[in-house]
């Protein structure tokens, strides 16, 4: 299986400890920018399933059982940035594969 | 003359005569069980007003009004179309033609009838028992001619020295009267107490100035030389007094039984059965009124108890039934302890005692237990209640005694742990008996997520009858959280050890400025959103540096984050300042031309102010520039700070205005409103005691008298209204000021996150006494450091949007997506009553069919 990394914006768009959106293939993407994590970037789907509203990459990024979450911001449900896992429900948002590279930030694109 | 009442309906018709606390119970264990949909229901109630907690009656003199004591204002009847008459006494029951026959000549037809007419207070047939200035214990009315009396004399007496009569003896010496309590059994509360445990109660009580004669028969009442009455006593000796109170037992009322041929007991009481049905299969009676296997229950648990029973056999129910109750009591009479447990009088077979006595401290305590030892029959408690629950507990479930078993009712040595843990309790052991709240209910509401006892108490409404089991319910919920792995810790979460208000002060005295910095020197791990914003606020009220700047942006909770109030579909609304609620017609025309242009719904807020729902988020600085370049400043709709100070037109308008409540609203909200505070703050400012603009429901309210202005603190209206407390009177304006300075800065720094002011002063020990002290003698020299705090951030004000629209890195945060100029699809509207609102779901995939 071939992975191509798709470039979707710059390391200044990103916004420190917390998430911004990008639109990628018609499908909007929450990017999470943690300088503390070991991966730095994170790329999970910006639909909360609980909310029905485009808003993850509004939520607060917090830190959890060794996870690094993201917590909806409109009924707090956690998501692991890492994995699109939803801590409270038994559901599951998309989640891409993300790096930084230089100033680039980058996706996992199918 | 008789005209007839008749309602149209096809249900068939119940209706409950007895409007008390028992009669009040059955109509809402009917609802509960949506009895109101099968059967009409009527009540009538003789009193003039609907059910009131007579158990707390006593409190009406000491501050509460008949609406604090009410136990409906007739919401619920009216919501579930049950129909009720006050001052509405029922003279007649026809059984054959299924009538009944009300005092001022009405009748109305029933299909199933409940009694729950109570009792009414016995007047031993004193020669001399009706003159002027005697009364009974009973109803508000009762209340308010004994009040009225007292006012006019010096020295009162009561009849009867049982549980009631100590309770008036107590109103009586309340109303600053010389109080005495005449008893003919030999001690005190006959029924409850032993010989011993009543001498022990007498001698407390006197200690309190109050003479207590016991084993005395009245004989007569005759005029009085130095007071109003003289009480001939059958010994001969007299006591004169002014006025009297007889409070000598209840009897039930069962007139009624008695007119329609219903059977009775010997002594009085309607007869019933398990379900409480009377002699007749079509009426049920309930509470005082109801003997049961030749028993009359004088409380208000047994009463619950069978309205739920009668409800349950009404709607086919057979399952729940009324067989007896525990009458076990505990009390605090005249200040002191009084419990009495099952047997107190040792009259099982073969049963043994222990007793325990202190003629020093003045406590007396009896167990009786069975023959072997094993279990726990009854228990008399005076001077120190502190032992009744866990004898309560051993006596309701049955619970083998320990060894030493004496040990549960003597003096606690050292640390040894006495009494029953909690967990020893079996799950049916019943905690709140009112309302009949086992552990297992509790334990399912925690389960639930019911995580304080505040919260179990709405669920399950344990704690809410009577009360006594609120210590009990404490020690329960505490040990079901414990047991649940809930660690009932203060810790804010799991990377500080600490409570807000210790962080608060670590983030003053340590001159902390960033989370980074606070989490570096005293926390763990990388933060969550439970301290983040905790700690985000703490930074703003301390130093109050914009909240977006790079290091603070990440802190800022949903709303902050944005400067803008999240709506459920990811959209925002924008509530520019409009302090006091005052605008020029101007800058009212610039809202509605914003709105118009942005396609905005528009609604006024309860705050006084205007809100404009539905912008994107990339909307949100155009729509801002335009509101600052037309005069407005951000509203803090959005943050935990001060929101709005509402406030009537006041003096310079209103006819009735005693001063200008309009200029003190707008110079307050100015003052106060770029605080960040643990929760939201409101305010409100009255212009006079019409109290208009709802002051006594906000966290600050001030209303104007004649001498100034009225401070009240701790209010709200919300999900648990609370009235704020006076806090003090007529004060001038620049010492009002000071002091909501004070409070407010107070509580900033020691309430808990998220802790409404109400919720603060509920928990803050020494409550409103305590806060005065601090605030207005300032008891812990806090005053200027706290007036100091205060002033920094009024003088460090910004409007968070100004600065936003002048910050570049700021501005980028707003953008809809960061590769993409387009809009958010999932962003749909549609019209209703000439605005646009958010698509449902359903609407949602409607018009995307469409355009497909």
């Amino acid at each position: 299986m071939t992975m191509s990394w798709k470039l979707i914006c710059k390391q200044e768009d990103l916004i420190e400890g917390a998430g911004v959106a990008a639109m990628v293939n018609g499908e909007q993407v929450a990017i999470f920018y943690v300088p503390e994590s070991d991966n730095k970037v994170f790329a999970i789907g910006n639909w909360d399933p609980v909310g029905k509203a485009n808003v993850l990459s509004r939520g607060l990024v917090a830190h959890l059982q060794d996870q690094w979450v993201v917590a909806s911001p409109l009924y707090k449900q956690h998501f692991v940035l890492a994995s699109g896992e939803c801590l409270e429900e038994d559901i599951k948002v998309p989640h891409w594969q993300a790096k930084l590279e230089g100033n680039e930030v980058f996706i996992a694109a199918n | 003359m008789i005209s007839s009442v008749s309602f149209l309906t096809t249900k068939p018709h119940l209706v409950v005569i007895g409007n008390g606390m028992v009669g009040h119970h059955f109509v809402e264990q009917m609802i509960a069980q949506a009895g109101h949909e099968a059967f009409q229901i009527t009540v009538f109630g003789e009193e003039p007003y609907l059910a009131y907690d007579r158990v707390h009656l006593s409190e009406y003199f000491t501050g509460k009004g008949a609406a604090d004591l009410a136990m409906t204002d007739g919401t619920l009847y009216d919501e579930h179309g049950v129909r009720y008459f006050t001052n509405s006494l029922v003279t007649e029951i026809d059984r054959e033609a299924k009538t009944l026959i009300l005092q001022n000549g009405e009748s109305l037809s029933y299909d199933k009838l409940v009694l729950a007419t109570g009792s009414y207070p016995f007047v031993p047939p004193i020669p001399g028992h009706k003159r002027d200035n005697t009364f009974v214990y009973r109803t508000l009315d009762d209340l308010d001619a004994i009040r009225a009396c007292a006012k006019q004399v010096t020295r009162g007496t009561v009849v009867g020295g049982g549980l009631l009569g100590l309770e008036a003896a107590n109103a009586l010496k309340n109303l600053g009267l010389e109080t005495s309590v005449v008893e003919f059994a030999p001690r005190l509360m006959p029924v409850q107490l032993d010989e011993k445990g009543g001498a022990v109660l007498k001698e407390m009580i006197e200690g309190l100035g109050v003479k207590v004669y016991t084993d005395t028969a009245t004989k007569e009442i005759i005029d009085g030389e130095s007071a109003f009455h003289r009480m001939n006593f059958a010994d001969g000796s007299h006591l004169e007094t002014d006025l009297i109170l007889f409070s000598a037992g209840i009897r039930p009322q069962d007139a009624l039984a008695h007119q329609s041929g219903l059977t009775v007991g010997e002594r009085g009481g309607i007869s019933v059965n398990n379900h409480c049905q009377t002699s007749d299969d079509d009426i049920y009676a309930i509470g005082e009124c109801a003997l049961w296997n030749n028993r009359i229950f004088g409380l208000v648990a047994p009463g619950y108890a069978m309205a739920k029973s009668a409800a349950g056999h009404l709607l086919g129910d057979v399952g729940v039934t009324f067989t007896g109750a525990d009458m076990s009591t505990k009390l605090k009479l005249l200040g002191c302890d009084v419990g009495s447990v099952g047997d107190a009088h040792a009259q099982s077979q073969g049963c043994k005692v222990f007793v325990y006595q202190d003629e020093i401290s003045q406590s007396y305590r009896k167990m009786v237990v069975s023959e072997d030892g094993k279990k726990l029959l009854g228990a008399v408690l005076v001077g120190d209640n502190s032992y009744y629950d866990t004898l309560l507990q051993y006596y309701l479930n049955a619970i083998d005694l320990p060894e030493q078993a004496q040990a549960l009712i003597l003096p606690t040595m050292g640390d040894a742990p006495v009494g029953l843990g909690v967990d020893a309790l079996p799950a049916t052991a019943s905690i709140c008996s009112c309302h009949n709240v086992s552990k297992q209910d509790i334990n399912d509401a925690v389960c639930h997520g019911a995580l304080s006892v505040g919260d179990v108490k709405g669920i399950t409404k344990a704690g809410t009858g009577c009360g006594g089991c609120a210590a009990l319910l404490k020690k329960v919920v505490d040990n079901e959280l414990l047991a649940l792995g809930v660690e009932v810790s203060t810790d804010i979460c799991e990377h500080f050890a600490y409570t807000r208000q210790d962080l608060y002060n670590l983030v003053k005295v340590g001159g902390i400025k960033t989370f980074a910095e606070l989490l570096n020197q005293h926390g763990k791990g990388h933060g969550c959103e439970i301290c983040k914003p905790a700690v985000g606020s703490i930074l703003a009220s301390v130093w109050n540096d914009y909240v977006l700047k790079k290091e603070h942006i990440s802190l800022q909770d949903t709303n902050d984050r944005f400067l803008a109030n999240m709506q459920k579909d990811g959209t925002y609304s924008i509530v520019p300042r409009i302090p006091g609620g005052e605008i020029t017609p101007d800058r009212l025309i610039v809202l509605g031309e914003v709105a118009k242009e942005y396609g905005l719904y528009t609604k006024v807020t309860g705050g006084q102010r205007i809100d404009l729902f539905g912008a994107t988020l990339s909307q949100l600085p155009e729509i801002w520039e335009k509101l600052i370049a037309a005069g407005f400043e951000t509203g803090q709709a959005y943050g935990k700070s001060l929101r709005t100070v509402k406030s009537c037109v006041g003096s310079t308008w209103c006819r009735y205005g005693v001063n200008d409540s309009m200029k003190m609203a707008i110079d307050l909200e100015n003052r106060y409103k770029g605080l960040r505070s643990p929760h939201k703050i409101k305010f409100a400012v009255s212009g006079c005691t019409r109290e208009c603009a709802e002051a006594q429901s906000k966290d600050i309210g001030v209303i104007a008298t004649e001498g100034g202005w009225n401070l009240y603190v701790c209010g709200n209206g919300g999900m648990k209204p609370r009235h704020g407390d006076l806090f003090a009177k007529d004060l001038d304006d620049e010492t009002l000021v000071k002091y909501i300075d004070r409070v407010l800065m107070f509580y900033t720094k020691t309430a808990d996150r998220l802790q409404r002011t109400s919720v603060w002063m509920d928990g803050l020990e020494g409550g409103l006494d305590y806060l005065k002290e601090v605030v207005i003698d300032d008891k812990l020299g806090l005053c200027a450091e706290l007036e100091a705090s205060m002033q920094h951030v009024v003088d460090t004000f910004q409007c968070e949007w100004k600065t936003t629209l002048q910050d570049p890195e700021a501005l980028k945060t707003f953008r809809q997506f960061v590769n993409y100029e387009g809009s958010d699809n999932n962003v749909v509207f549609v019209e209703e009553r000439s605005q646009m609102r958010p698509a449902t779901e359903a609407e949602k995939q409607q018009l995307i069919a469409k355009v497909g």
